[in-house]
C-alpha cells in the first residue's frame, strides 16, 4: 500500500449538477414518505388494538395540521414513485412477441391502467363513493 | 460463483416497490379524507376491526406494511450511499433491522385484535 493513498473526496453536491440527478434523488427520497406512511399504519394498528376510544383518538389526531401536511407531501411523493416505477417496468419486464418486443408504452400503459383500476376499486370498497 | 445476498434484499424491494406503486396513493387518500373529517366507512372502528380480526385481513396488512417498510429501507440504504455515506454495512443493518422491527410490531398488534 502506498504511503499516501488517494482518498477520493465524497460529496453530495453532484445532485445539483444536472436536473436528471435531482429528479433521481427526488424519486429516491419518496422512500421516506412511503416508509413514513407504513409507520403510520403500524401506529394505526396499535390504536385499533387498544379499543374504540383509542381508535377515535387516532382518527381525531389525523386532523392535526401537521398530519394533513404530511399526507399532502406523502401523496405527492407516492404518486411520483408510482409514475417512475411504472415507467421503468418496460426495462424490468420486457415482453417478447415473436421476433419483436412489445413497445415500452404498451407495457407501461398496461400498468397505469391497472393502477387506476386498483385505486378506484380500493376507494370504492372502502366506501369513499 | 461468489455468494451474494443481493437477491434476498432485492426481491422484497422489488415486490414492495410494485405493491406501494399500486396501493400507497389510494391508502394515503383514505387517511387524508379521515383527516379532513370525511372518515371513509372502512376506517370506522367496527369495519376496520372486523377486517383486522379476520386472518386474511391480518395477512394482507402484514404483507403491505412489511413490504412497504422493506422497500423503503432498501431505497434509504442506497440513498445514504449516493449521498456519500460509505458505512454501508452499518446503514444496511440499521435500516433493515428497523423494517423488521416495524413489521414485528404490526404482527404483535394484529395478534391483539
Amino acid at each position: 500500500m502506498s504511503r499516501r493513498p488517494f482518498v477520493r473526496e465524497i460529496t453530495s453536491e453532484w445532485i445539483f449538477r444536472h436536473p436528471r440527478y435531482l429528479r433521481y434523488m427526488v424519486r429516491e427520497f419518496s422512500c421516506l414518505f412511503i416508509g413514513g406512511y407504513a409507520v403510520l399504519m403500524v401506529v394505526a394498528l396499535k390504536r385499533l388494538s387498544e379499543g374504540p376510544a383509542a381508535w377515535e383518538g387516532f382518527l381525531h389526531a389525523l386532523q392535526a395540521p401537521a398530519s394533513l401536511a404530511f399526507h399532502l407531501v406523502a401523496l405527492a411523493f407516492s404518486l411520483y414513485h408510482s409514475v417512475t416505477w411504472f415507467n421503468l417496468t418496460p426495462k424490468a419486464l420486457p415482453v417478447q412477441v415473436g421476433e419483436e418486443f412489445l413497445p415500452d408504452g404498451v407495457i407501461a400503459g398496461a400498468h397505469y391502467a391497472a393502477w387506476v383500476a386498483t385505486s378506484i376499486a380500493l376507494l370504492w370498497v372502502a366506501g369513499v363513493f | 460463483m461468489a455468494k451474494s445476498n443481493k437477491p434476498i434484499v432485492w426481491g422484497p424491494f422489488a415486490a414492495g416497490g410494485t405493491l406501494t406503486a399500486f396501493l400507497t396513493p389510494a391508502l394515503i387518500v383514505l387517511t387524508l379524507l379521515a383527516g379532513l373529517g370525511q372518515v371513509p366507512e372502512a376506517l370506522s372502528y367496527e369495519r376496520l376491526h372486523a377486517f383486522a380480526a379476520h386472518w386474511l385481513g391480518k395477512a394482507a396488512l402484514v404483507v403491505v406494511i412489511g413490504l412497504s417498510l422493506w422497500s423503503a429501507a432498501h431505497r434509504l440504504r442506497i440513498t445514504c450511499y449516493d449521498l456519500g455515506v460509505r458505512a454501508d454495512a452499518a446503514v444496511a443493518t440499521i435500516v433493515y433491522a428497523g423494517a423488521l422491527a416495524g413489521t414485528g410490531a404490526a404482527v404483535l398488534y394484529l395478534l391483539r385484535i
